[in-house]
């Protein structure tokens, strides 16, 4: 059957756009997937990641726009024409069928030969051939999940669409099937487009992220990409945790521009912006900043001191909150080596890091945009 | 031909027309309209009718008598008084009989709720004329129930057979399930933490049930109420049964009207001023209680 | 404290119980008279007890014609108006079109219509347009107050399912027909069956709009009224008690057969 087709080929989303009354969920989307690619759709609940998902899928309509698949537009066909499938949030399966009966479904409404194999096979796969003969209501959460992404792969489609498929299970869990699905799609080849809020998960699995704020991407690219260079406050926010600096350009001294915040000057490369005089707003990643003690020779570059707001142990490190003069507060994440090493509250610190690690934002945006989106679903 | 220059101009997609549900709805929708809407109709035409000669035999012209109405009613209003209060004493003593029961099914019999489901249905698979009938029995006056209150002298009348007091017994027995299941529905789906989550947070039970219970069960009790009030207002099986004479409901006039008495013009006028005064009712209950989908 | 509330529990449990033998009395009555062999012509207190009703039941002709008359209504009106019904229902819930509210609107009014009324307007419209009185017009008119019916127990049951799954079986190449038949039709099944249940129990017991429009066709509950006067054969007692022990034991199995399913999944 997918033998009989050609080559898996790239997903296209051209000016695709989505309205609701007045609502744009979608605005104007153009976005090429790789074949053969993880992909991952990240962004906080009503950014439009699930509505455009479901337009690929074909259980949305767009307003405007196309989806193609390689040359073959398939933005009017119905979802029972396009070879396109979908593992759903809540699993949806159909509870008066087995799980035999399910991961057949596709194949049995193609007409495919030789169902029983294939469906024995893809039992093997996921490790559900015991449970054959079960309905899905018998079946654990993580169970279900698996018959749910089965079901959907049997088909062999160009394209799997996985819909926050690991919401509903819990941590451990969730971790095992991060791991399971990029082993999957790696054996197969197919292209995957995943669609989730957990910014963990997205970087865990993708290849490529693009993060989504109401209805429009902000960034695109690898994870280490977006996440050590975000383009925008609102990836930098969502994305780990960032510090954020407002200050003005002092000069320019070899390949780094100086830039004055209060009365402190920090070093940012002259490489990661072309500003170079007035405004500027720079970042840095909590895990990059270092309590060091002032004394001693080969510190980082940028310094600032501060007395610890708070201190929370988190087991793999340690997690601060400084508090600088200004009252600007500054987290600082320890990897835990020692310890016994802690700071502690009031203590009067001195944080650094290496210049290399700052990126630089657009001074004229909101600097808060991706914050506390941790706090939904 | 790439990409680029097919995305300048956003293609608008075409929106798919689906007929699907208009060929649902028509058979069943043109059903209604044909034996529903259009009787209706007719039957405002002839609540307008007027006599052709003398006796009903003659029958009826199309006219526009406006009077047939004032004169039913005139005639006819204590039937009208007696059948809404009879109703309204049934369902009030429905609601009361029926609340402890479903609450009991919706919160603490779990092993049995769906045994005592089907004994509540159970009476609608035996004939309602036969149930009804089934009273007369209980309640004759050489019966063990009419004996007994009439030892301790509770009856004004000797007997409760042929009094309004059957009447109203009747009609409460009659759609006592229809009290029960609305509530039941609505009861159970209250989630009990809430009314734990009210006593944690220092309510007596008395206040956790008119606070907490009442007020979420009140779609129940209104589709309860109505669901018992509107077809017992009509009724009049249970005053030709159980009553007498003086008990006579509006169900009955109508029902003599038309089939007895063959005096259309009447019986349409006061039917229509019936279904008037009920959906005026319906409108306003629904109205002060707030609830927004019909079926 | 304790014996306060111990109390409140058990006074609820005897109400409830005692409210369910407040509606099965008249029920027993009605079994126990079909043992007895009545005085007179009335049967309404026990003389002595007699299988006669039980091994004669058609010795009267019209006990038996008017149950079958009861019979075949009741079987054609369940079919017509549980497949009308259930399209009208899909249609409410599936989709989403223009006149959907005027369409919950037109199911809801026959429901809130007294049964005089439904009854009345049926004969007024018959009466003027000159069709003959009959088994045609009872079938009309029972057809027309069961539709709505159906349209209430097949929204509950369409209303609970997750439409996803429909999408799903279109995600899966079914098209609208197929998911029609694998998915939703399977799945509301429980639903439409309910819903013929009691489309047939509402037709069969129907009195109020059936006496109406039904000229000189006797069904069951005509043939009953017009006993109830002279005195109600026991034999009419044996039927309703077959018809509700029947119904019984219907509703019995069927919820043992799904508590068996649903023990096979835990």
């Amino acid at each position: 059957m997918a033998s009989n087709r050609p080559k898996v080929e790239d997903l296209h989303l051209v000016n695709l756009t989505k309205t609701f009354g007045d609502f744009k969920a979608v605005d104007n989307l153009t976005l090429t997937i790789p074949a053969g690619s993880f992909f991952a759709l990240l962004g906080p609940s009503g950014c439009g990641k699930t509505t455009t998902l479901r337009m690929v899928a074909g259980l949305e309509e767009p307003t405007s726009g196309q989806i193609k698949l390689g040359q073959e537009d398939v933005t009017n066909l119905p979802p029972y024409k396009r070879w396109v499938n979908t593992v759903f949030q809540s699993y949806a399966l159909f509870p008066h069928l087995t799980i035999y009966e399910n991961v057949a479904f596709g194949l049995r409404r193609q007409k495919a030969k030789d169902i029983d194999n294939q469906v024995k096979a893809m039992l093997e796969l996921v490790e559900l051939t015991t449970q054959a003969q079960k309905k899905p209501q018998q079946l654990s959460g993580g169970q279900q999940q698996r018959v749910a992404v089965a079901r959907a792969l049997i088909n062999e489609p160009d394209v799997l669409l996985l819909d926050e498929p690991l919401g509903a299970l819990d941590l451990k869990l969730r971790r095992q099937m991060q791991l399971e699905l990029k082993r999957i799609q790696t054996e197969v080849g197919i292209t995957f487009v995943h669609v989730t809020h957990d910014q963990e998960e997205a970087m865990t699995m993708a290849d490529t992220i693009a993060v989504m704020n109401e209805g429009k991407i902000e960034q695109m690219g690898s994870p280490i990409q977006i996440y050590e260079h975000p383009k925008t406050a609102f990836v930098a926010n969502f994305l780990g945790q960032t510090n954020l600096f407002e200050g003005t350009v002092a000069g320019i001294e070899g390949d780094e521009l100086a830039v004055k915040v209060k009365d402190v000057v920090f070093h940012v490369p002259l490489t990661s912006t072309e500003i170079r005089s007035g405004r500027i707003v720079f970042g840095v990643r909590p895990e990059k900043v270092k309590i060091v003690d002032q004394g001693k020779t080969g510190l980082p570059k940028n310094q600032i001191n501060g007395s610890i707001k708070l201190t929370a142990f988190v087991g793999v490190s340690t997690q601060y909150e400084v508090i600088t003069n200004w009252g600007q507060e500054i987290s600082a994440f320890e990897q835990n080596i020692d310890p016994s090493d802690l700071g502690r509250p009031g203590q009067a610190v001195t944080l650094a890091w290496e210049p290399r690690h700052t990126f630089v934002l657009d001074p004229d945006q909101d600097l808060t945009a991706g914050l506390d989106t941790s706090w939904d679903e | 031909m790439s990409i680029a220059q097919e995305s300048i101009i956003a293609k608008p997609v075409k929106r798919r027309f689906k007929r699907t549900p208009y060929l649902l709805i028509l058979p069943g929708i043109g059903w209604l309209f044909l034996f529903f809407v259009f009787p209706l109709s007719t039957l405002l035409a002839t609540s307008l009718q007027k006599p052709a000669g003398i006796s009903p035999d003659d029958g009826y012209l199309p006219a526009f008598k406006v009077s047939n109405y004032s004169s039913a009613l005139a005639e006819y209003y204590p039937q009208f008084f007696r059948a809404f209060l009879y109703a309204g004493i049934a369902t009030v003593i429905c609601l009361l009989l029926a609340y402890p029961i479903a609450y009991y099914m919706a919160f603490r019999a779990r092993k049995y709720r769906n045994l005592m489901l089907v004994l509540i249905v159970a009476p609608f698979f035996a004939s309602f004329l036969l149930r009804t009938n089934a009273w007369k029995t209980i309640l004759s006056g050489d019966g063990l129930v009419v004996s007994v209150l009439n030892s301790i002298n509770l009856l004004p009348q000797d007997r409760i057979l042929n009094t309004s007091l059957a009447v109203v017994a009747g009609l409460t027995y009659n759609f006592l399930p229809f009290m029960i299941l609305p509530l039941y529905t609505s009861l159970e789906k209250i989630d009990p933490r809430l009314i734990e989550a009210a006593g944690d947070l220092y309510s007596p039970p008395s206040q956790r049930f008119w606070k907490v219970v009442w007020p979420l069960s009140l779609p129940g009790v209104i589709s309860g109420t109505l669901l018992t009030f509107i077809p017992a207002s009509g009724d009049y099986i249970n005053a030709e049964l159980l009553g007498s004479i003086k008990d006579k409901m509006i169900g009955n006039v109508i029902q003599s009207q038309f089939i007895d008495l063959r005096d259309y013009p009447t019986a349409s006028s006061l039917s229509f001023t019936f279904m008037a005064i009920i959906l005026v009712m319906i409108y306003l209950y629904i109205r002060k209680a707030g609830t927004d989908d019909l079926v | 404290m304790k014996i306060v509330k111990l109390i409140r529990e058990k006074t609820l449990q005897v109400f409830s119980v005692l409210i369910i033998a407040y509606l099965m009395l008249p029920l027993v009555v009605i079994i126990l008279l079909s043992f007895n062999k009545p005085k007179g012509r009335q049967n309404t207190s026990w003389n002595e007890f007699s299988l006669d009703a039980w091994t004669n039941i058609c010795r009267d002709q019209t006990i038996c014609s008017s149950f079958a008359t009861s019979i075949k209504i009741g079987l054609l009106v369940t079919i017509i108006s549980t497949i009308v019904g259930t399209m009208i229902s899909f249609a409410l819930v599936r989709h989403r079109y223009r006149g959907r509210g005027a369409t919950s609107l037109l199911i809801f009014l026959p429901l809130a219509t007294p049964e005089v009324i439904l009854g009345a307007s049926l004969l007024a419209l018959f009466l003027n347009i000159f069709i003959p009185l009959g088994f045609w017009t009872i079938l009309l008119a029972q057809i027309t107050f069961t539709i709505s019916f159906v349209v209430v127990v097949v929204n509950a049951r369409l209303a609970g399912m997750d439409p996803r799954l429909e999408q799903a079986a279109m995600d899966l190449y079914a098209t609208p027909l197929q998911t029609f038949r694998y998915v939703t039709f399977p799945i509301a099944l429980p639903g439409i069956m309910a819903a013929a249940l009691l489309s047939f129990s509402l037709s069969f017991d129907d009195f109020i709009v059936t006496t109406f429009n039904s000229g000189r066709v006797v069904t069951f509950p005509i043939y009953i009224w017009g006993a109830a006067q002279r005195g109600i054969p026991p034999q009419v007692n044996v039927i309703a008690s077959l018809m509700f022990l029947g119904s019984l034991l219907l509703v019995l199995v069927a919820s043992v057969i799904s508590k068996r399913r649903k023990a096979l999944y835990t």
